[in-house]
């Protein structure tokens, strides 16, 4: 009886979904590359249990395919997209997906909008002004770099907003230790020879790690030639909390989100 | 023709059939047995019954491993992760590269002899990418199972197939991704598809025909022993109890068994339950999944089981490959002995399944200690805290390998690594994915990318490393540790003259002294080693082989 029970409601809920994605689907035609949030919602759930097996939670777990940039190289259009989830890659090892109307609806929706899902909870502003914080008041280049503007010291920004969610970053921007990622952590070398650098991981492995210290030098040392080596769990970053009013935070957000790439 | 020139003739022809066949390795099922009496071929997987993964070869030594040369170099054409393990007969490599093709090559150069190329049902469902890990070979027959779930037979001469058997449905989810076992005239293989719903199975087939010999179901049908641990839904079960769970309860097969010839049984891995997290839709012990069950060689019955994880909710597989250790700590036991996806080391009496020791070998916050039968005593950890090990485990599907020199069993290792697990309830639907939710690593950036690693190492410290672990085999005390900074997905090959060869996501292909740990020799292959190594002699040379990344690297001492 349990089993009845679920059948019916299961087709009380196909139902429901099918007329939610009739409406979807014209919404979606009268907002040209706008998808509802009730689409994006329902593919949010599907990614988590067909795909989150292969790709991550995140959208990273495939090497060299990020999904959080809702940019594919095999998939322009949405239409090219359906065909790809539909087809598989026997190449890549994915395998077909025979998804309905609605769930390729829903999945498409949720991968051109992974990577700001949250940003229906987080308040953004004008990007115009943001820049203008990030340029001018919050000194924001004095570290990091967007395009051919700033320093290396601290992490590129140029595509931060196609890496990271809304929430991440305005957490970035309040508590920048509680968002920073392991390999960004301060590190301080110091080689046999005495020579002391400061500075930032790019990559490290068993044998060697590699650096930008904090004058913006690329240096490759082996751990065989290194004395001392300390890894600061602390971010260097100041938080805006109080240095920034709202507005200002909530445009500098903006700018970060819109920062896709080149 | 005279009848005494007819009987000449005869003889010649008789005779050089002979020849022919000792000149092309004719590779019978005694040879399969007694595979350490000829250490220059690598004739199963693992490298023998017993699956240590061990050379008896000698010539690659600590003194002069830093001299080893690169020889030749195979580079597939094929992308994607690549896990085979080379066969050598004789002089003759087989190895599989992506999806289904088997390659014959010249062990000394890499020259190709042939190609047989095997295109899979498009309409194949495959977790976890397009993987092959090696053939079989008995005689002159080659064995592959294939994507499409499907064992292939092909001539080791010419690369001509001669026969194919249907083994499961790919559409329902089923696949084979692990090297076949030859063991007399029967070829065995499971079956894949633990996170679509299947209901896994080992099989024998016979190696001339094809045709099914026995089977055995790792979930266990009405009446058979073991169907009650697929408990009955009462009104007090959880609203998404499943009251025909069983019959989609995974118990998938992926990597190859092992084989004791004195007791005729050989031994295999069960993967996951399914669905792999939502544990209220399947109450019991859920067996035999993420259990070893040992079976009659020749009718496929169960003799005995142990389950490592019961009730799994963790995706614990316990397909590692099963160790065989005689005399096992000098108690005269012949033993099985196994790090477990679970995060602990084990040991068991082979003939009879009896627990003989339980311990972890990384940090294990799962359960708490064994019961006398060796039960884990479980501790599941509450909604938002960590569990360790983690989603890939304390080790995975990596080779392990045991040095009957040192005494020492090896294992790749994860350490520091945790989950976060959230089940869900999911319906069974033929083909679909099944997992009933996900883990999501336990790392301090919320919203930051994933773990994706190598060649960036992004992570690092904060997310768990790898490690060489090597435990003393009797006691499971950790003997020595090689800490790597990023985590390995590397088998390990032990040789005569105590060394140590591996891999990892870093890209290097490192010698170890089996005794110490001591680094003594290493090298930049530039990309994963995602399989073990192995080592073959061919004239008085011997080579040692590994793949990273698309490439297969062959390695000897400067001549």
């Amino acid at each position: 009886m349990q089993k009845m029970i679920d059948l019916a409601v299961l087709v009380v809920v196909v139902a429901t979904a099918g007329s939610m994605a009739v409406a979807a689907q014209q919404a979606a035609q009268l907002h040209d590359s706008q998808y509802p949030d009730v689409d994006i919602a329902h593919g949010a759930s599907l990614y988590t249990a067909r795909c989150s097996v292969c790709h991550g939670a995140q959208g990273d777990g495939i090497g060299g395919v990020n999904l959080r940039s809702g940019k594919y190289r095999n998939a322009i259009t949405d239409r090219d997209l359906a065909g790809f989830i539909r087809a598989g890659s026997q190449a890549a090892g994915m395998p077909p997906f025979a998804l309905d109307d609605a769930d390729m609806a829903g999945i498409i929706a949720y991968l051109r909008n992974m990577n700001s899902f949250d940003a229906a909870t987080v308040k953004t502003g004008n990007v115009a002004r943001g820049r203008a914080v990030f340029e001018g008041k919050g000194a924001c280049t004095k570290c990091h770099r967007v395009g051919r503007l700033g320093s290396h010291v601290a992490p590129n920004l140029t595509d931060i907003g196609s890496v990271r969610s809304a929430g991440s970053l305005q957490r970035s921007l309040l508590e920048p230790t509680s968002q920073m990622m392991p390999i960004n952590r301060p590190v301080r070398l110091v080689t046999k020879d005495g020579t002391v650098i400061n500075g930032r991981r790019l990559n490290e492995d068993t044998y060697s790690i590699q650096v930008m210290d904090d004058r913006e030098r690329l240096h490759s040392l082996r751990k065989d030639d290194v004395r001392e080596f300390t890894i600061m769990k602390t971010s260097p970053m100041p938080s805006y909390k109080d240095a920034l009013t709202s507005e200002e935070l909530s445009d500098l957000l903006g700018y970060l989100l819109s920062l896709k790439g080149l | 023709m005279t009848r005494r020139r007819r009987l000449l003739a005869l003889c010649v022809a008789s005779l050089s059939c002979v020849l022919s066949v000792r000149v092309h390795g004719q590779v019978t099922s005694q040879r399969l047995t007694a595979a350490t009496s000829e250490p220059q071929n690598w004739l199963t997987y693992s490298g023998d019954y017993q699956s240590h993964r061990f050379s008896l070869l000698d010539q690659i030594t600590p003194a002069n491993v830093k001299n080893l040369k690169l020889q030749w170099v195979y580079q597939s054409p094929v992308a994607g992760n690549w896990q085979t393990t080379p066969l050598v007969v004789d002089g003759m490599m087989y190895i599989t590269q992506r999806p289904n093709d088997v390659i014959a090559l010249d062990a000394v150069t890499g020259r190709a002899f042939w190609i047989y190329r095997y295109t899979p049902n498009p309409n194949r469902i495959v977790c976890c990418g397009a993987n092959n890990r090696g053939v079989a070979i008995l005689g002159d027959t080659l064995f592959m199972g294939t994507l499409d779930a499907n064992l292939i037979a092909i001539d080791a001469k010419s690369g001509r197939q001669l026969w194919k058997t249907e083994v499961a449905t790919t559409e329902s989810g089923y696949s084979i991704t692990h090297a076949p076992l030859v063991i007399k005239d029967k070829v065995i293989v499971g079956v894949g598809g633990g996170e679509y719903g299947i209901r896994g199975f080992i099989a024998a087939y016979n190696v001339d025909t094809g045709k099914e010999a026995w089977r055995f179901y790792t979930i266990p049908g009405p009446g058979e022993k073991g169907h009650e641990t697929w408990e009955a839904c009462t009104p007090k079960s959880d609203a998404s109890c499943d009251p025909e769970a069983w019959k989609h309860g995974g118990g998938s097969i992926w990597m190859t068994g092992s084989y004791d010839p004195q007791l005729n049984l050989t031994y295999w891995g069960v993967g996951n339950v399914g669905p792999d997290y939502a544990g209220a839709q399947r109450p019991g012990d859920n067996l035999y999944t993420a259990s070893v069950v040992a079976l009659d060689a020749d009718k496929g019955t169960l003799r005995w089981h142990y389950q490592f994880t019961p009730h799994d909710v963790y995706d614990y597989d316990s397909v590692q490959v099963p160790v065989l250790v005689d005399n096992w700590g000098r108690t005269g036991i012949n033993a099985l002995v196994w790090a477990n996806r679970n995060g602990n080391y084990y040991a068991l009496d082979r003939a009879t399944g009896k627990f003989l020791l339980g311990r972890p070998f990384v940090k294990v916050n799962w359960m708490s200690e064994f019961d006398e039968r060796g039960r884990p005593i479980q501790t599941p950890q509450p909604p938002g805290q960590p569990t360790y090990p983690g989603n890939q485990g304390g080790t995975n599907w990596y080779s392990p390998s045991f040095s009957p020199r040192t005494n020492l069993f090896y294992v790749s290792a994860w350490e520091d690594y945790a989950s976060l697990y959230g089940p869900s309830p999911v319906e069974y639907k033929e083909g679909r994915n099944f997992t009933g939710g996900g883990p999501r690593p336990y790392a301090p950036v919320p919203g930051a990318p994933g773990l994706a690693r190598a060649p960036i190492n992004t992570w690092t410290e904060a997310a768990g490393h790898g490690a060489v672990i090597a435990l003393d085999v009797a006691t499971g005390e950790q003997k020595w540790k090689f800490n790597m900074t990023d985590v390995t997905d590397s088998g390990i090959l032990t040789t005569a003259s105590h060394l140590l060869f591996t891999g990892g996501r870093e890209g290097y292909f490192q010698a170890l002294d089996a005794r110490t740990g001591t680094l003594l020799w290493k090298t930049n292959l530039g990309s994963a080693i995602n399989s073990g190594p192995m080592s073959y002699r061919v004239g008085n040379r011997q080579y040692v082989a590994t793949v990273s990344g698309l490439s297969l690297f062959v390695f000897a001492l400067e001549e």
